[in-house]
This record gives structure tokens, sequence and C-alpha cells, in this order.
């Protein structure tokens, strides 16, 4: 069935069905099927085991992520780790987007429904096991019933249920209705992890085959009838209001329907795309600059430095760094460092599609990390019960952090349009690309100021650290994420002070994937590497003799060094650089082979990577985050900086001026997982904060030059 | 009035001449396989085949494309294609997957072209097709693969 077929004003009618999403995409049904807000591939009616199972009939069992897939891999991993305390067969697993629902859905690490952090299989590990094993536990109450036999006499493998005596055997679904009504055990015994079958082995996606056809659907993709496509033209300034604007020839431009100013800006709805885009670009809008942003970068620059002046936060302070940088005989090596604004750029810029309901009710389709948090946006800007706004979780094209918004700012925009445009017909809001790369939430600008010493007999005796930067949590204490990576440095250096300050700052910023580890691994590893040099000490070795206490650090930078073959010599005219860095619980060491590459850029060649993040829940899924968090990182630190010109406006527009890694860039990865009994922890982040300065040190060392502001292609122009 | 054939399908279009194709496969025609990343042709995530060749639709006017052949990944079709959806399945190539309609359009041209490319064709081919989840040395990989396949 077609959307054609389908109005909007039968939603009512549909609402609750399951299928309501399905109907309302284009000849995408079973394209969607795997992978929409509730199970619909599965033929009949789904037993409901808890909160996160089902069971059909047939067998199939759907589990119902409560995280957002935007690449990382949640949908398989959550669904492998059901599997396997269930004693499911893979072939018969599906996966659902879960509702938005705070409570029942919530992060654990979070207390409310998010994605982030890298905590989607970390929060969900013994969640997940225990409700996989209690739907066993139900599925093999209700054969024992049956069957009339004792339930400790029953097995399940693969799938199938048996008792051997008797002579049964049966598959899920033959149990499922009555398994639904059984009483869930308080108690299950979880399996021990070397009785794994499923975990721990590589995996297929769930979500690949769609992803390969062109079947996936994303917000971008929800199509309803009759509906308007509706962009806001932002101003160029970060804080600028709407003083007027003339709409007139906007208003001209066939398929334009209506403009209406909206508090972060001049909304233009049209019948189509390309309308709403001319009808945008011919809107003549007068900004109101009195409390806007208007500072350039270079400005911004100069105030942290005189900022670092100023009374500090004190992060850590242990020993007496005073004493250690001024003692007798020390060798002392100071750097600054310069961090830019840096944007997420995912694929599918931010989108919503909001589709209205004759009984009042609003369904808003969109991939968000935090759609318990937009559900209360959206109710609470368009004056309707949260009870009234259903989410769809869609597949999300990319996030890394972007789709992260405490209190919920895009969708907040994207609501006052749709409440703006009279919630008559439907509505899909859309971000270009130039929205995405002015629209601000950037990894803040950090300044870093280093002193180090360097006793006599060559021991690092003293690290004083000054960081400023604003606070991504919007914090009026030390936020952690200002100088995560660097007061909780695992080198034992016995005088080390960390401080920082958080001047405010009209521009917003955001989590960048890995957060204050994208410019505290950089800052840490990029001196640590020139103090040890100065001390004539080896990159991996001289690691390895502060980091006594810490087995898991030593374990990723032995590994990463054997794979790498450390000790010999590199191929002539490259160099190596090693970085090692702990972020969301996950160890990583990555090791960077680098020559000079055509107009004196650095030229990556390979990099080796070895990762330790506990039980490796699906290998496959981990050397991919692996693989795509260095080339995600790369690409950042090679070409990438938002920068504010004279008078405030972002200079960058696009992929033409915002540079991404291109294929002919991406180097070789190999990557190595240490085995591990220990709980997982996550991956979606760890990959990005070593290979910044694993590449600035093999470039020091190819080149003499210290990397002290990013991008590298920056400072090499300039 | 704009006629084309759109995945063997004679379509007419009698809207905006200037209307990218990118908006006119997606709007009028539904088609939301081939996506929207940039709409200066600098990411190739809107990469469909033009009368067999590699076409950025977001910036092609609709009103150039009379009497053209279009074929979008819903219409992909032939041992290539095969052979390059099977290899990208094989290795799981995609992560969040939006950029990879675009990025298979560009990788069947080039094996229709060169059924063996090396590592620097495959860089020629593909370096206009951005994924921001660098999923790159598995696409690279991916194209191997499925060149080895055709070859066998």
């Amino acid at each position: 069935m077609g959307i054609q077929n389908i109005r909007p004003t039968r939603r009512a009618f549909l609402a609750g069905s399951g299928l309501v999403i399905g109907l309302t995409l284009v000849g995408r049904q079973a394209g969607a099927a795997l992978l929409k807000g509730a199970p619909q591939d599965a033929p009949g009616e789904q037993a409901k085991l808890n909160a996160f199972v089902r069971v059909a009939p047939d067998g199939t069992v759907t589990v119902l992520s409560k995280h957002l897939e935007m690449g990382q891999g949640p949908y398989t991993g959550l669904t492998t780790i059901v599997a396997e305390e269930l004693d499911a067969d893979w072939s018969q697993m599906r996966v659902a987007a879960a509702p938005a629902d705070d409570d029942l859905y919530k992060n654990l690490a979070f207390g409310l429904q998010g994605t982030g952090g890298s905590t989607s299989i970390a929060n969900s590990y013994e969640q997940l096991r225990k409700a996989g094993a209690t739907a066993k536990a139900m599925l093999v109450a209700a054969a024992a019933d049956a069957w009339g036999v004792p339930a400790g006499e029953i097995t399940v493998s693969a799938g199938r249920i048996r008792h051997e005596g008797k002579g049964k055997e049966a598959g899920f679904g033959e149990f499922a209705d009555k398994a639904a009504t059984m009483d869930a055990p308080a108690e299950v015994k979880l399996k021990d992890p070397k009785d794994f079958v499923l975990i721990g082995k590589d995996r297929h996606k769930l979500d690949t085959d769609e992803k390969t056809n062109g079947k996936a659907v994303f917000t971008l993709d929800v199509m309803a009838d009759d509906m308007l496509i509706a962009m806001v033209a932002h101003s160029p300034h970060f804080g600028a209001t709407v003083k007027g604007f003339d709409d007139g020839e906007a208003r001209r431009i066939k398929g334009v329907v209506d403009v209406k100013q909206v508090p972060q800006g001049v909304a233009v709805y049209a019948e189509n795309t390309f309308a709403a885009l001319k009808g945008r670009a011919a809107l003549r809008i007068d900004w109101d600059l009195s409390k806007a942003e208007t500072r350039s970068s270079q400005r911004i620059y100069d105030d942290y430095r005189a900022e670092m002046k100023a009374d500090p936060f004190e992060a850590a302070n242990r020993g007496d760094v005073g004493a250690a940088m001024s003692a007798d005989g020390i060798t002392s090596m100071d750097a600054e460092m310069v961090f830019p604004f840096l944007a997420h750029a995912p694929m599918e810029p931010l989108d919503a599609v909001f589709v209205p309901a004759e009984d009042g009710s609003i369904d808003c389709y969109n991939g968000s990390q935090f759609p318990g948090q937009d559900k209360a946006a959206i109710a609470e800007i368009c004056g309707v019960d949260p009870s009234k706004v259903r989410i769809n979780v869609q597949l999300a094209g990319g996030s890394f952090g972007r789709r992260a918004q405490f209190g919920s700012p895009y969708m907040r925009e994207a609501a006052a349009v749709f409440k703006a445009s009279g919630m008559k017909r439907p509505v899909k809001h859309m971000w270009t690309r130039e929205d995405d790369i002015r629209g601000g939430f950037y990894r803040p600008i950090y300044l870093h100021s280093i002193k180090g010493a360097i006793d006599r007999d060559g021991n690092i005796t003293g690290w004083d650290h000054t960081i400023v930067g604003q606070s991504i949590m919007h914090k009026d204490e030390l936020d952690d994420t200002t100088v995560e990576g660097t007061a909780d440095m695992p080198y034992q250096i016995p005088n080390l002070r960390v401080l920082a300050h958080q001047p405010k700052l009209g521009v917003p910023v955001l989590w960048w994937r890995s957060v204050g580890h994208t410019h505290t691994a950089f800052a840490v590893e990029t001196f640590l590497d020139r103090l040890l040099e100065r001390a004539g000490k080896d990159a991996v070795e001289g690691r390895l003799a502060l980091l006594k206490d810490s087995p898991r650090h030593t374990g990723v930078l032995k590994k990463v060094a054997e794979i790498s073959g450390w000790g010999s010599p590199p191929p002539e005219g490259r160099q190596r650089g090693v970085a090692v860095h702990k972020s969301f619980n996950t160890y990583v060491a990555e090791v960077a082979e680098v020559s000079i590459g055509d107009g004196g850029m650095p030229k990556v060649h390979k990099v080796w990577c070895a990762v330790d993040c506990g039980v490796a829940v699906n290998p496959n899924i981990i050397h991919a985050q692996m693989e795509g968090g260095i080339g995600y990182g790369l690409g950042a630190i090679l070409f990438d900086a938002i920068d504010l010109g004279d008078g405030g406006a972002v200079v960058q527009s696009n992929f033409d001026d915002y540079r991404s890694l291109r294929i002919n860039e991406m180097p070789d990865v190999e990557v190595a997982i240490i085995p591990s009994s220990e709980a997982p922890t996550g991956v979606g982040e760890p990959g990005v904060p070593p290979i910044g300065p694993a590449v600035a040190n093999a470039w020091r060392r190819l080149t003499g030059q210290p990397v002290q502001r990013l991008p590298m292609t920056n400072g090499l122009l300039s | 009035m704009v006629t084309f054939t759109l995945n063997g399908q004679e379509t007419t279009f009698d809207g905006d001449p200037d209307t990218p194709l990118l908006w006119v496969i997606r709007d009028a025609q539904r088609l939301t396989g081939t996506k929207y990343g940039c709409g200066i042709a600098q990411c190739g995530a809107c990469t469909v085949h033009v009368d067999g060749s590699t076409r950025r639709s977001c910036i092609t006017p609709i009103s150039t494309l009379d009497g053209s052949s279009v074929t979008t990944i819903e219409g992909l079709e032939g041992s290539e294609a095969e052979a390059i959806q099977a290899a990208w399945r094989a290795i799981d190539v995609p992560q969040c997957g939006y950029c990879q309609s675009g990025q298979i359009m560009s990788a069947v041209s080039l094996l229709q072209f060169n059924p063996a490319p090396s590592d620097d064709d495959i860089d020629g081919a593909m370096a206009g097709n951005i994924c921001r989840c660098a999923t790159y040395k598995r696409i690279r990989q991916a194209i191997h693969d499925a060149a080895k396949t055709l070859e066998g």
C-alpha cells in the first residue's frame, strides 16, 4: 500500500496498530519492517515477554532497542546479548526501536532514555542478559506446564525447547502466548561467559541489508500525504534575533505556501523541497545583533589567553608543582595548544517529521539520542499533553554527538515550525548542510597551556596544565568534560596540577565524539611524547615505565607495539607515532605511520590499534568502530575548524570548506582486541582520541615540528 | 514538461524546470534511496546513473534530462551491481548507512568501466563520495572483493 492511499486524518484509526509507520512510508514496508518503531515483520500478534523481548507465533524474536542506531551498532549488539541468554538461534532474531519512554527504557547510566557516552552496551549488558534469561525461563515454564514435566529437565538450545525423556521438542513460537502469562522469575541465573555461544563472535549487522539497497528509512525519507517541507532562515550570527523581514519575493515563488516568524528565525513552508530552498533564499531579513556573539575566533583565542590569569577551578593538585618546576637542575618545557570549534557534520542533517491526527495527537518521526526530552519539548511548544505525542524513532544518518541535545534545542525549533504552521498538515522540517555547518553546537574552542619538568635522571617530575574552554554542561563549577583525560591521566608523575577556566561565550557547544578527550588526549599524549624524547626515552618504553599501576593501559600499549613492529625501523621517508588513552572506560592505543605527502601535508599510511573494551560482544562492530573512529578523528585533526570571522559570523558553510576525510586519505587500519572477561564498555567514541596525537607525534619525528595548533593543515599553511 | 526514463519507467515532470534531479526523484517520485547530503556536489550521497555514468543529482537540473535514462539505487541491476551489493553485505560496510546508496552507485559505475581497479583507481572513482562514519577501509575492500567475484 502506498502513501497516496493513507490520509493522515485516518491515523487515529491506525494508531497503535504497530503498522502505522510502514503505512506512512512510500513502498517501504518491507524495508522498514526490521527497523521501525514497532515490530512489524513477524506475522500475527507478538507475545510480550518483557519490555525488551517480543516473540511471534512463528518463533521470530524481536528485541526492542532502547538505544538509537546511528551507525555505532547497538541494534545488533543489544540483540546479540538477549539472544545469548535466551539461547535463541541468530536467524530468528530481529530488532526494532523502542518507543520514547524515560522510565521503561532509561539508560541506566543517565536515569533517562538516552544514547551517548559510549554507554549503550555497557549500561544494557546485565539488563538485557536478564531480559533474555527471564524470557527463556518463561518459555521453559510454559513448556513444562504443557508437557507435564519439571522445568529443570527442559533444555533450550539454538531456539529449540526440548525434553529428552518425553521426546518433546518445540520452537519459541509455540509457547510464546502461554509464556507471556507466566510469572517472570524474580531471579535468573546468567551464563558463565565461557559458555557464550553468540557473544564474542563476529556477527553480521542486522541493518546491513537495508543499508545496501536503498531501503533503510531515515527521518528524511519519511513521507506523508499532503506534507509541507519547512526550512528556517537562521541568522549568520549566534544570538541574533529577527528585527523584521520582507517575504514578498519568497511568497511569489511557486510552491511556497507560507512564511512565519519563529523564535529561531523565519520559516518557509512549501509543497516541495526545491520551492522551500528557493523561498528561503528569497527572504530579506533584518537581524538584531544587539545580543549576538560578534567576536572572531582569533579574538576568542586572545581573550582565552587573558582568561588564564583569572581564578581557576582546580581539577587536580598532587605533590608540589611549584617546587618541581623550580627545582635545581631540571629541564623544563612548555607549550600552548589551540583547538578550534568543530562541527559534527553527520551525513543526514537534522530533520523531523510531524504528522497531526484528528484527535489532536501528534506523531513525530525523528532519530534523536534523547527521545524522551524531545517528546516533552514538542508537548510544551505545541501545547498538547505529553501523552498525545508519539515519538517514532528512526535510523539516524550519523550523529557523533550532534543528536544528543539536553533540552532539545533542535526539536524546539522543529516543533515551533510545526506549531506556527497551524498543525493542520504534516510538516517535514529539515536543515540543509549550511544550516548544519553554521548551526553551532560545536566542540568548543580550547586553549591549553602546559609546563613540564624533567630531572637530571630523565624522570618527568612535574606537569602543570591549564585549560580554557566553555563548559559543555553549562556548569558554574568545574565541568568534568573540560578536564577529563588530564586530571585523571594514568602516568605516575609525582607533581601534577590541572587547572581549568570556563568562560561564557555566545556560541552553543556540545559533546563531539569523545567529548573532552578530543583535546585532552591530544594535549597530554603529544606533550608527554616530547618530554620523553627530551629525556632520551623511547615513546613506548617511556610510557610503560609510567604506567606501572595501569595494567589495561599497559596491555593495549604493549599489544599495539607488537602488531606495529614498534622496535623495527619504519620504511624510508616515514615515521611512526604512538598514543594511548582511556575514554568511556575503554582503553585504546594507536600507532600511526606517516610521511610528508603532496603539498607538504601529512600522509597517514597505516594505523595499528589495540583496544580493551572488556567482553567483546561483536568483534566485527568493534573493528568497525575503531576504523571509523580513526577516520573521523583523522579528518578533524588534519582539516577541520569552524572559524568565526571578523564580526562573528561562521566562515565555513559546507563540505567544500569544512573538509571531511575522503577515501584517498584513509589509512589502512589494523585492529587487535584484547581478550577480556571484564564487563563490556563502549566502542563508539574511544577510537577517536589517540589518532590525533599518534599522527602529530609521527609528524614531529618527521619534521622536527611539534603540532600545537589544529587543524594540522592550517598550521602548515599559515 | 520533461520526459525521462527512471529505473526503466517513462516518467514526466512538469514542475519548476530548474528543480534538481535529486528532488524530483525524492519529492515527486518518492524514491528515497538517493540522499541529500550537501546540495553542492561535494559529498556524493545523491549519486545516480544518467545514461550509464555517475551524476550528482543535487546539482543536475531536471530540464537537462529530457530523453535521458536515470537509474537510482532502487533500479540498480546487472552483474556489477549484484557483485558490489553482495560484497558490501559480506563485510558489513555500512555504519549509519546514509551515504551508502551513493557509495554503491559510484562503485558499480567504477566496475562497469574498470573491472579490475587498482587502489589508485578506487581513490579516483570514490573520492567524491564522503562517508562521515569513515567506512572507507571496507569500501575499498568490498570493491576489490566484488572485482574478484566478477573475474571468477
